[in-house]
């Protein structure tokens, strides 16, 4: 594909492939860093790590969903919803929530990924459920199909998420976040588990592979630069119509105006 | 005599000799244009339907009418090897395979929006200020077919591509039809050649798109632009206006330069949008399947307000005697609409029948010295407004964290309530303003100046207006309301009973007024300073 | 009516005040030369164009505030276009309003209406010519006339009749029938019941044998959206509850309102939205409208079990999916 791929060995691309080879570093670095905390905390016993989760599961989600996470009026129970699910709402900042008259919302996570760790092995210590996944085991770049991504995500989500990703409206006030700038392994996440209001697509429905195909497209969507101008964000005509009338027309007259002044 | 002007008389002697039309071509240089801003409003409109022509045509070159289903391998990557119609495929080519093809497809759909709302820019004008008002009456019925014609046009040009947005619109229009009693399921599969979508439906809207709409409209602007020409434009009341004459600039060569550099200008303007902001990113929406929907679909702004209708209309549903009648579709689509516009084009008749005002009127009403009007157009566009925010409620919702049960329970109650409210108080406002320039033209202006008179009393000096204001404030007449005529000098019952009283009624509501100073008042005044 | 139609009497058009160019001129030489700037402006733009449509590959991106990442070969082609058109129109208007004459000029007005004469003149011409003609003192041919020209027009009308075919049955049909087996839109894979967990979601559409291929026409009938929720969170009658299976529930996912897709399910909630008019509806008590302007529930999909496990059709809809029409069967 010449049109989008051939843009980045250009000349003006410079500056930005630095900027994107400075985030990629830093990002594998962190990732890195994850990595080896992980492999330090394999090598430990697992039990510890269990225990650790429980202790930061009793002092600050036990009050909603119960001390042995069975649950309670307000909240879900959390036995068997597996590590992938923890993973997901701890590590978007989704949990614990801020607010519980509004959905839970993404912010700064709370935890660190420690903490989301030993919060998740606790939970899946609990009944068997979805495991966690790591960017690096998706090998979404390598594995996915953008065309394939774009027509599943279509039939699947974009009746939530809006065609491009950027969210929509539910009943009631809820709403279906954006997809962009999140997390290749969340995504995967929420697909398996279906965080509040989003449905569960479970491995058969939307196979592992299809799932991958549906991260590289919403990647793609995400880093495709303007390729007519200004998106207008993406939410289709309502912001189209508002700046035919504001700057288009408003210019236009703005210019009538001018146009029939008298000049001094 | 310079060599140019012998060609130039050469010329016009050719012309002349052949068309007999020198005492006709001199009249219409020297024809007198009123200058106003608000008079560029159908400029606007015009010069963008010539833009729509041209970028339109640029577009037929490449694009295909056709919903066979083709494979796509253009140069988009992440739709490479989707099965699609090749309207949508053609439609991908200009965007990304034909230089300047993204820019003309988005000038095209930038102009279609901009002419829309210029016309009803131009429209909300024309009524304001009473312009439709005899001789004009036909003008504006082509202006109100104009109007309903541009909003198929538009809405027939948003669903050519094919893409899942525009077929969700195909799909809603498909089911107005369906719900048609009667004749419903038949004249959508006369129309789509079978079952939705099927395989015929947009090449026969683009035959309607590009020839014949275009050709109507073609006819019904010359139309309405001669009309403009033969009955002279209207023009703002003023020192010097009157009925009987037109002030302004002479076409040739103020008003040549003037509105030829517009169309330049208004070419300019879309073109610096289609440059600069993404309009229908269609490859992003994907292609059109009947399984797929996404969050947010709406139509262009001009049919947003009737989509705001559809989705507040309650879930009104009959089955009589085994036939199914689908009331949540056929008020707000069809029913609705036909008000609205039926009305808007009746209006200057019902008007000159409120008032029983015969006459011809050439000089425009300032919109304060027609409170009823003013009121009846500012009611109008809350309506408007109203079912148009609705059209937007999802997008709305998300934005200002509200939810699209209390937008739509908002608009619900407000699209009954809000408009009457808004005639009450936009009346009182007129009213107000009346008051406001009687105490003007009485007391003059305010002009901030405190003065200390001799017993100390202190006193805000009125600076007295200049004749040429205080004449553009009462130059108004102020018609009295009609006598209802129960009977006449015989005791003969009017025939016309009830009607007549409605109409006494009526025009009395339209005829009040705050009395404008008579010349004995201002006299007065003058004399006491 | 009024008898005081003005009461101040009309001052007449304002003075003309002259223009600086008029008076000065050094100012007519500083409006000429702005003039001609423009429309080197125009020059350049055009330039600019050209250099854009033969210099600027498609493959450059370059980095604007506020719009981020754009296509340059776009933007600078459409600038340069829109700097060609505007500035011309600047230049003309700038010139029109300094530099040619800007005397206000009177026009008179005729009233519309002919004089008397004329207008007699023509109502006596036509009751001449009509009469010459003779249609009123002939009614047989005005009859006949009449009747040929209203009948005229039915031709054209029904050569529109090849339009399409008639709609016959077919609204009330769909391609799912008992033992129908139900698969994944896109993929096209068989599901069995495991394949779904409670919260899940399943876009599916009838297994056509071999050879057989989906068009858009069945896509716009069969689709439908398979859901698993815990059986005891069902609130249906007896029947509607035997089309269940393990608390899987299938709908048609045309809304019953206009046809779009109806398919933003919430777990939580359940509850279907449409994105198109916001209808909302319940799925634990068969899809009836909670909201909204759909009159009527989604109709739902009887399922069951085939021998092998995957999940069937138990019988085809037992209703008209999609939008209403006037023969539909809506008891």
């Amino acid at each position: 594909m010449r049109f989008i791929s051939r843009y980045r060995r250009h000349r003006f691309a410079g500056p930005f492939l630095l900027l994107a080879g400075l985030l990629f570093v830093g990002i594998s670095y962190t990732v890195a860093q994850a990595a080896s905390e992980s492999a330090v905390l394999n090598t430990s016993d697992k039990a510890t790590l269990i225990a650790e989760g429980k202790e930061i599961f009793a002092r600050g989600c036990s009050s909603c969903h119960g001390l042995n996470a069975e649950g309670a009026g307000i909240a879900p129970s959390l036995i068997g919803v597996g590590a992938a699910s923890v993973d997901f709402q701890v590590a978007t900042g989704r949990m614990p929530m801020a607010d519980m008259s509004h959905q839970a919302m993404r912010k700064e996570p709370v935890y660190n990924e420690e903490e989301t760790a030993a919060l998740a092995a606790y939970v899946a210590s609990l009944a068997p459920g979805p495991a966690a996944v790591t960017n690096e085991e998706l090998a979404w770049e390598r594995s996915g199909d953008t065309a394939e991504g774009g027509e599943l995500f279509r039939n699947n989500c974009a009746m939530c998420h809006n065609f491009a990703g950027q969210g929509g409206a539910l009943t009631q006030g809820k709403y279906a976040p954006t997809v962009m700038g999140v997390e290749p392994k969340h995504i995967y996440e929420a697909m398996l588990t279906g965080p509040q209001a989003m449905p569960v697509f479970s491995d058969s429905v939307l196979t592992p592979q299809e799932k991958l195909s549906i991260i590289k497209w919403i990647k793609h969507a995400e880093n495709e630069p303007a390729l007519g101008g200004a998106a207008l964000g993406r939410v289709g005509p309502v912001t189209e119509g508002l700046l035919a009338w504001t700057l288009g027309l408003g210019l236009l007259i703005g210019v009538a105006v001018w146009l029939t002044t008298k000049a001094r | 005599m310079s060599a140019r002007e012998r060609v130039a008389g050469q010329v016009a002697n050719y012309v002349d000799e052949r068309t007999g039309s020198a005492k006709w071509l001199k009249k219409t240089l020297t024809k007198v244009f009123p200058d106003h801003w608000s008079f560029m409003l159908g400029e606007i409109v015009l010069y963008s339907f010539i833009i729509l022509l041209l970028s339109g045509t640029f577009l037929t070159f490449w694009f295909d009418p056709s919903m066979r289903e083709v494979e796509y391998e253009g140069s988009y990557e992440p739709l490479s090897g989707l099965k699609m119609s090749a309207a949508y495929a053609s439609t991908l080519h200009i965007s990304f395979d034909v230089r300047g093809g993204l820019l003309m497809r988005q000038i095209h759909h930038w102009a279609a929006l901009i002419f829309m709302a210029a016309m009803v820019a131009h429209l909300m004008r024309v009524f304001f200020t009473g312009a439709f008002r005899k001789p004009r009456e036909f003008n504006w019925i082509i202006g109100v077919g104009l109007l309903t014609l541009g909003i198929v046009e538009g809405f027939l040009g948003y669903s050519l591509p094919d893409d899942l947005l525009s077929g969700t619109g195909i799909r809603i229009a498909e089911a107005i039809i369906q719900a048609l009693p009667v004749v419903g399921s038949y004249l959508a599969y006369f129309i789509f050649g079978g079952a939705f979508p099927g395989e015929m439906f947009i090449q026969r809207i683009y035959v309607v798109h590009i020839l014949l709409i275009p050709g109507i409209f073609l006819a019904l602007i010359t139309a309405h632009l001669m009309l403009v020409w033969y009955q002279k434009h209207t023009q703002y009341p003023g020192p010097g206006r009157t009925e009987k004459n037109v002030v302004g600039y002479p076409l040739m060569p103020v008003y040549m330069a003037k509105a030829g550099g517009f169309f330049f200008i208004v070419f300019g303007v879309t073109a610096f949008l289609g440059a600069f902001a993404s309009i229908n990113p269609l490859w992003l929406y994907g292609p059109y399947t009947p399984g797929q929907i996404s969050a947010g679909s709406q139509p262009d702004w001009y049919m947003g307000w009737l989509d705001g209708l559809v989705r507040m209309a309650p879930p009104l549903e009959t089955y009589w005697f085994g036939y199914t009648i689908s009331w949540n579709i056929l008020i707000p689509g069809l029913i609705i609409p036909g008000i609205i516009f039926t009305g808007m084009a009746l209006y200057p008749f019902i008007e000159s029948w409120m008032t029983g005002d015969k006459r011809e009127h050439h000089l425009l009403d300032r919109p304060r010295n027609a409170p009823n009007r003013t009121a009846l157009g500012a009611m109008s566009i809350t309506f408007m407004l109203v079912a148009l925010i609705n059209g937007g409620n999802d997008l709305i919702a998300t934005h200002f964290d509200l939810s699209i049960n209390q937008i739509m329970w908002f608009t619900r109650i407000g699209i009954i309530v809000l408009p009457p409210l808004v005639f009450v108080i936009t009346k009182r406002i007129c009213l107000s303003l009346q008051r406001a320039d009687r105490e003007l033209v009485l007391h003059g202006r305010e002009t901030g100046r405190l003065v200390m008179l001799p017993h100390g009393e202190f006193i805000e000096v009125h600076e007295p207006l200049s004749p040429q204001r205080a004449y553009l404030l009462t130059q108004h007449e102020q018609l009295p309301a009609l006598e209802p005529v129960a009977a006449d000098a015989n005791g003969v019952r009017n025939p016309k009973g009830a009607k007549a009283k409605i109409q006494a009624r009526l025009s009395r509501a339209n005829q009040e007024q705050i009395a404008k100073p008579t010349p004995k008042e201002v006299l007065e005044i003058e004399d006491h300073h | 009516m009024s008898n005081e139609i003005a009461p101040l009497t009309d001052p007449g058009l304002p003075e003309h005040i002259h223009r600086k160019a008029d008076v000065d001129p050094r100012a007519a030489k500083r409006a000429e030369r702005q003039v001609g700037i423009l429309f080197l402006l125009s020059v350049f733009g055009t330039l600019l164009f050209i250099y854009a449509y033969v210099g600027i590959d498609e493959s450059i991106f370059i980095f604007l505030p506020i719009m981020g990442t754009t296509n340059a070969h776009q933007l600078f082609l459409g600038l340069g276009l829109a700097m060609s058109l505007f500035f011309i129109g600047m230049a003309a208007v700038h010139w029109a309003k300094t530099l040619m004459p800007d005397h206000e000029v009177i026009d008179h007005r005729k009233e519309q209406r002919s004089k008397d004469e004329d207008r007699s003149a023509f109502v006596a011409t036509v009751k001449e010519r009509a009469g010459e003609a003779g249609l009123g003192r002939r009614p047989f041919i005005k009859r006949t006339m009449g009747l040929a020209l209203g009948l005229v027009g039915l031709s054209p009308i029904l050569l529109l009749r090849d339009l399409g075919p008639l709609p016959e049955n077919e609204l009330n049909e769909t391609n799912w029938k008992a033992g129908t087996r139900l698969v994944t839109d896109p993929g096209d894979r068989p599901l069995k019941p495991s394949d779904l967990e409670v919260g899940g979601v399943a876009q599916v559409q009838p297994e056509f044998p071999p050879g057989k291929e989906r068009h858009l026409d069945d896509i716009a009938k069969d689709s439908v959206l398979l859901i698993r929720i815990r059986p005891e969170e069902f609130n249906l009658d007896p029947e509607r509850l035997s089309w269940t299976y393990e608390g899987i529930i299938a709908f048609s996912k045309i809304c019953s309102h206009m046809g779009c897709a109806v398919a933003l399910y919430e777990q939580t909630t359940k509850h279907l939205l449409c994105p198109c008019h916001q209808s909302t509806f319940d799925v634990t008590r068969a899809a009836k409208v909670i909201f909204g302007p759909a009159a009527r529930a989604l109709p739902q999909l009887a399922i069951t079990v085939d021998s092998e496990g995957y999940i069937v059709a138990k019988a085809p809809f037992n209703e008209a999916v999609g939008p209403s029409f006037w023969e539909r069967d809506s008891k």
